[in-house]
């Protein structure tokens, strides 16, 4: 898809009712620093999206504006029927249990056990079960992450790939409808790199969800992306499937590729 | 300079107002509050025994000359309990607490910072200042005037090994004269001081943390300028816990 093509997003009705996460003319500056100007963006249901751009572009501000985690200076994100920026703390909080955030650094709470981290969001987000239900729960997801026996581990005695695992495992206990991954694969080594970019795609389709992935590995890009957007300028430059932009032309598209 | 002196006390008491704001709102971290106050007490407790049992000990050995070129060594207990108590056992404990607890908060809360886990508290449907800073503060605010009497208990009984290392005082002697001299005055002005140290020494901390970046460079930033930011703060609290008691003609 050239870019003309896909700088026409940005006239998307916002009545689209497959998406799950609609952008509209979203704008971030830090500063002088405009980081988003004016992005455009669709998640449809069951949908794997790359977010793909250069260091720096803004990647990670979006998701984290997509979450709540930042204040947006101007623009609409609507996330499962909620108008994000404005959203109360309570209204805000119940959004983000259906919603599934990976962290780049993986964000595990050193002083827990992988079990406390994992059982942390069921607590906070209220979600009352037995202790039964708590316990089948972390195993399941520590099972479909492939880590059963570390439950009693601390985060500081697992391997990189491994913390990825659990921060994914962590992301899946509230079983969302959607999850946010920050550069799931950097820092990690190809092997271990294409193992999780694996796993992703193993976990959308065991719980049907919709995902937006952050990311310049292009080894990730290619396993896990349905379609591919382009964040070049602050804006969504060009968007299409790996194969249409690996053939694109276009000077700024290519050299994401070369 | 003196206008970022300004502007990080005007952001510290932004921080502070947040926590009278948070701290009296459901839902409250008890289990987090308690699991705080059994760190902040119990882990900091042997250094600050240690510390006032030695300073017990130096105080009394050190003042026992002076009294007995006056001939008034009978006086070295009655001297060295108000001495303990008013001053020395709270401020050494502060002191002691400023190092240990405040540098931790700052780092701790510093690294939860830069590797995100503060977010990720965020995103978990928890409200990171209550969970961290509220509890931790109140905690601090807590343990650190019972670890100060606990430091005037232990420096009266390395004041009494003191007073018998160079004469000889009967237990019952010592302790009658200790608590024959303590009076209201001497004792809950200090106390009540001890809470205002822990909670500056919490807030600082957390501040420090809360608000750390640039990486782990900034980490150690954030713990050293808890240190330093919190003992300060002691010594200007002592300084004007003086000045009301003076006032109140408690002295």
């Amino acid at each position: 898809m050239n870019p003309e093509t896909a700088k026409s997003t940005t006239t998307i009705e916002t009545t689209d009712t497959s998406a799950v996460i609609q952008v509209r003319d979203l704008y971030k500056a830090f500063g002088e620093n405009k980081v988003l100007n004016g992005f455009n963006f669709d998640l449809k249901r069951g949908e794997n999206v790359v977010v793909l751009g250069k260091s720096g572009s803004g990647k990670s501000v979006l998701i984290k504006c997509i979450i709540g985690l930042m204040q947006v200076d101007k623009g609409m994100i609507n996330v499962l029927g909620n108008d994000v920026p404005k959203l109360n703390t309570t209204d805000l909080d119940k959004m983000r249990a259906k919603v599934g955030f990976l962290f780049q650094s993986n964000a595990l709470y050193d002083s827990m056990t992988v079990r406390e981290n994992l059982e942390f969001p069921l607590r906070r987000h209220w979600i009352k079960t037995s202790k039964e239900e708590v316990n089948d729960l972390v195993m399941e997801v520590l099972t479909n992450v492939g880590l059963p026996h570390t439950v009693d581990m601390m985060p500081s005695e697992l391997s990189g790939g491994m913390r990825k695992r659990i921060a994914l495992a962590r992301t899946l206990i509230l079983k969302p409808d959607i999850i946010l991954y920050d550069e799931p694969t950097t820092g990690l080594d190809p092997i271990t790199g294409k193992e999780i970019s694996n796993l992703m795609v193993d976990i959308q389709k065991k719980y049907n969800t919709s995902s937006v992935i952050i990311s310049h590995d292009l080894n990730c890009v290619k396993i896990v992306a349905n379609r591919v957007v382009m964040l070049i300028d602050g804006i969504c430059y060009a968007t299409g499937t790996y194969e249409e932009l690996e053939l694109s032309t276009d000077k700024k598209v290519k050299q994401f590729f070369e | 300079m003196i206008k970022n002196i300004f502007i990080e006390v005007g952001l510290i008491a932004r921080f502070t107002g947040r926590f009278f704001r948070e701290a009296f709102k459901p839902r409250f971290e008890f289990s987090e509050f308690l699991r705080q106050c059994y760190y902040i007490g119990n882990k900091s407790l042997p250094l600050v025994a240690i510390t006032a049992f030695i300073m017990g000990l130096v105080i009394t050995i050190q003042s026992r000359p002076t009294l007995v070129e006056f001939g008034a060594q009978a006086w070295l207990p009655k001297m060295v309990s108000v001495s303990l108590v008013r001053e020395i056992a709270p401020v050494i404990t502060a002191l002691i607490c400023a190092g240990k607890i405040g540098s931790g908060i700052g780092a701790e809360l510093g690294s939860m910072k830069v590797t995100e886990q503060i977010d990720a508290m965020d995103v978990s449907g928890t409200n990171p200042y209550k969970f961290l800073v509220v509890t931790r503060v109140m905690s601090t605010t807590l343990m650190i005037p019972i670890l100060a009497i606990l430091a005037d208990a232990v420096s009266l009984y390395g004041g009494y090994l003191g007073a018998n290392i160079r004469g000889v005082v009967s237990w019952d002697l010592y302790w009658n004269q200790v608590f024959d001299t303590l009076v209201f005055g001497d004792v809950v002005p200090s106390i009540i001081k001890t809470f205002f140290f822990g909670f500056a020494i919490g807030i600082i901390g957390c501040y420090k943390g809360f608000n750390s970046n640039k990486g782990t460079e900034g980490v150690g930033q954030s713990a050293n300028s808890a240190v330093v930011v919190s003992s300060l703060l002691v010594f200007i609290i002592d300084l004007l816990a003086v000045q009301i008691t003076d006032i109140l003609n408690l002295n």
